[in-house]
């Protein structure tokens, strides 16, 4: 009995990741290594236009000229830039058509990842998006959405049917010189997906990317452009997984929304990817810039994120907030455990007038586990009215893990009002015997005092997705209790 | 019999706490366990409900036929057995109704049953509330957050009445309580016994014991039953205070 928690420490330790798996399918790869030659590469495989390999060219030389930031509260991981392959594509791509031309491989792999994709069996009410590994494979409900006049579909064939609202917009929320990551994806991006609600249309059903990263020594480097035109809504969602390998992996995305004037954009993330195994080795490093910019008055941009993967977590999804009247809002649920590392939070800019902020945010440290929130709120000269309020919870299971809290809040006009609440919490032996005494076991228990804490933020995932948030973080604390 | 324990042992860090416990509760008895600070009062709760800190050195425990310190704490409350927390935890952001529903269906599928309709359970409720005298508010609230002394153990009390158990301990249910508070829980106590349960008090005090009439008591010193009586050994005990079992330490059982 008293060595009950080493059992379940251990029984925790072996526990497999689910979707470790590899799919055997013929892929085209490019060769290791980062040159001028690399994006040529890229952009040619793309056929894609002057402007767009001169812009990932300017990219490619922001990255060169960029250092590794320092400030993070881990110890950044030398990256080998020269050892990965830029490029992954599965083999028989032309240009699928219809959904009958995919690869039946590529289609089973989904499905077991719970992501069906042929016409029968796809989600009601959700459009997804599948990138594998560098390219979109298959966008469902393309169809319905086109009826309404919104654009879903893989960034790569936006550059081809819409290159006038992609040249618009790409680079104009997160510049290419921006951060060095963002500047890597900027030259490399292979794809992600492209979203434009026109104006006045409340898009019927909730849209979805699917990301899978694949093939060995590969990074993912896909970006994803939502664009939100006057009076529009949309909702979109995004997951991601990955195999299990001893090597690490660079996923290095950027995402930038931009939503005009009364549109709202609610942009939510179920972070599963590989964290790597008990004693830290493999898994991936989630090196991610995220930015939505209010551009109009009265708009509204909510992030919500699920953090649950990775080796490393690193991102701050921000709100710009220019038009007056604006809202951001960010809610986060962050797991770490065994050797994970997250840090991550928000970035408020407060321009415009009357702008409202939300910051929520749940760390969850388990096991070793390393949890740091970092935020920022900026209220600028002209941000009359300005409001925001943060709440900042860590909770802690077990003695070996942490939690840190970055916040720094820079205000220049005194009109502004800003909140800041913390709390952190220990899962305590004593909550689990409780309810071990009332019938319900260790797991069950972790499971109702986790949900219970992170209710605020689920709460805010569209409902298909919301069961599988709170059944993805028990799951991933199952046994952590020690 | 529904509770034998023979010869319990039991220690905290090598330190023995328990030194031989002999107890045996029938369905339809209430007894009461009295004794001094440190006595081992609220231990003896602990090792019957599983805390894990407890180790179990010696003896047995045969709880409604089967061997009670074989099974985990949570199979222990499946089986029939309750506590009534001295100190009740709070839980953040678990409504005490979902904890209750959670619970009550764990142990319903333990017995192979399947989990009750939410009509039922709320009518279970409603009745259950009624008849601890439990504010229905409470009832949505986080569990236990922010609950006043008087609040918590009455949700003791309501637990126990929606989990319906065989056998309930209740550990200093009365400790921090005001006469009305103490009143409402024993009059829930009295409502809920029945010849086919039966109750464990742990008190320092005789108060409770107005209250809730027990069959027996038992008084425990030194991590052993020093004497065992009908209820006036209670009033004897409030009389004179705890000095006098004190001397002569014997084992003995009833």
């Amino acid at each position: 009995m008293a060595n009950k928690s080493d059992d379940i420490l251990e029984e925790y330790s072996s526990k497999e990741y689910e979707f470790g798996f590899v799919t055997d399918i013929e892929m085209e790869i490019a060769p290791k290594g980062l040159s001028e030659e690399t994006i040529h590469y890229i952009s040619a495989k793309k056929q894609e236009p002057q402007w767009l390999l001169d812009w990932r060219l300017k990219g490619y030389h922001s990255f060169l000229k960029a250092e590794d930031p320092h400030w993070q509260n881990f110890e950044l991981p030398k990256v080998d830039f020269q050892g990965i392959s830029y490029y992954a594509a599965p083999k028989s791509r032309a240009k699928y058509k219809s959904i009958d031309e995919v690869d039946p491989e590529l289609i089973a792999t989904f499905e077991k990842l719970g992501i069906p994709l042929s016409e029968q069996k796809v989600l009601a009410g959700v459009a997804v998006d599948a990138v594998f590994d560098s390219v979109s494979v298959a966008t469902t409900f393309k169809e319905t959405l086109k009826e309404h006049g919104i654009i879903f579909c893989s960034v790569s064939e936006a550059v081809q049917e819409h290159p006038e609202l992609v040249q618009k917009y790409l680079g104009s929320v997160v510049p290419h010189s921006d951060n060095i990551y963002a500047s890597l994806n900027s030259a490399v991006f292979s794809d992600g997906s492209f979203v434009y609600i026109p104006k006045g249309v409340r898009c019927p059903m909730e849209l979805s990317t699917y990301f899978r990263i694949n093939t060995e020594n590969t990074g993912q480097f896909e970006r994803t452009l939502i664009i939100a035109d006057e009076g529009s809504y949309v909702s979109y969602l995004e997951g991601c997984t990955a195999p299990k390998r001893d090597e690490n992996q660079l996923h290095a995305a950027v995402v930038e929304l931009i939503a005009l004037e009364n549109a709202e954009i609610k942009y939510s993330t179920v972070q599963n990817w590989y964290p790597g195994d008990k004693e830290g080795n493999g898994g991936i490093y989630n090196f991610v810039t995220k930015r939505g910019v209010c551009r109009g008055a009265n708009a509204k941009i909510s992030w919500t994120q699920v953090e649950t993967g990775s080796a490393i977590t690193w991102k701050y999804p921000s709100v710009i907030l220019q038009g007056d009247h604006s809202t951001g809002e960010f809610y986060s649920v962050a797991v770490t455990k065994g050797k994970q590392i997250a840090d991550t939070g928000t970035k408020m800019f407060h321009i415009g007038k009357n702008t409202k902020s939300r910051i929520i945010s749940k760390g969850i440290s388990a096991g070793e586990g390393q949890n740091s929130y970092r935020g920022l709120v900026q209220v600028g000269s002209k941000a009359e009215n300005a409001r925001n309020f943060t709440q900042c919870d860590s909770l802690l299971i077990g003695n070996r893990c942490g939690a840190h809290t970055f916040p720094y809040i820079e205000s220049k006009n005194n009109t502004a009002t800003i909140e800041h609440e913390a709390t952190t919490s220990k899962i305590g032996e004593d909550q689990i015997f409780y309810l071990n005494q009332r019938g319900i076991d260790t797991e069950k228990a972790v499971a109702l005092i986790v949900n219970g804490y992170a209710k605020e933020v689920l709460n805010q995932l569209p409902m298909e997705f919301a069961v599988e948030a709170q059944k993805l973080l028990s799951i991933s604390l199952e046994g952590s209790v020690g | 019999m529904l509770l034998s324990i023979k010869n319990l042992q039991a220690a905290v860090e090598d330190k023995q706490i328990l030194k031989g416990i002999n107890l045996q509760v029938n369905a339809g008895e209430v007894h009461a366990i009295m004794g001094p600070n440190g006595s081992g009062k609220s231990s003896l709760a602990s090792v019957l409900a599983g805390r894990e800190n407890y180790e179990v050195t010696g003896g047995e425990v045969l709880f409604d036929g089967k061997d009670l310190l074989e099974l985990s704490p949570e199979d222990r409350a499946r089986e029939g057995l309750f506590l009534a927390f001295q100190y009740p935890v709070e839980i953040p952001g678990v409504s005490n109704i979902n904890f209750l529903r959670t619970a009550l269906n764990e142990i319903r599928a333990y017995h192979n049953q399947p989990p009750l309709e939410a009509k039922e359970f709320l009518k279970l409720t409603r009745e259950n509330q009624k008849l601890v005298e439990f504010d229905a508010k409470l009832t949505n609230r986080s569990l236990n957050e922010g609950f006043s002394g008087g609040e918590k153990k009455r949700n003791e009390i309501f637990q126990l009445a929606m989990l319906n158990p065989k056998l309930s301990i209740l550990d200093e249910t009365d400790s921090g309580l005001d006469i009305d508070a103490l009143r409402i829980v024993a009059n829930g106590v009295n409502k809920l016994r029945s010849e086919k349960n039966a109750f464990i008090v742990i008190t320092h005090y005789q108060r409770l014991l107005e209250y809730i009439v027990p069959d027996f008591v038992h008084v425990l010193y030194d991590g052993r039953i020093v004497k065992s009586g009908t209820k006036e050994l209670a009033l004897e005990l409030e009389e004179k205070g705890y000095d006098w079992i004190k001397e002569p330490v014997t084992s003995e059982s009833i």
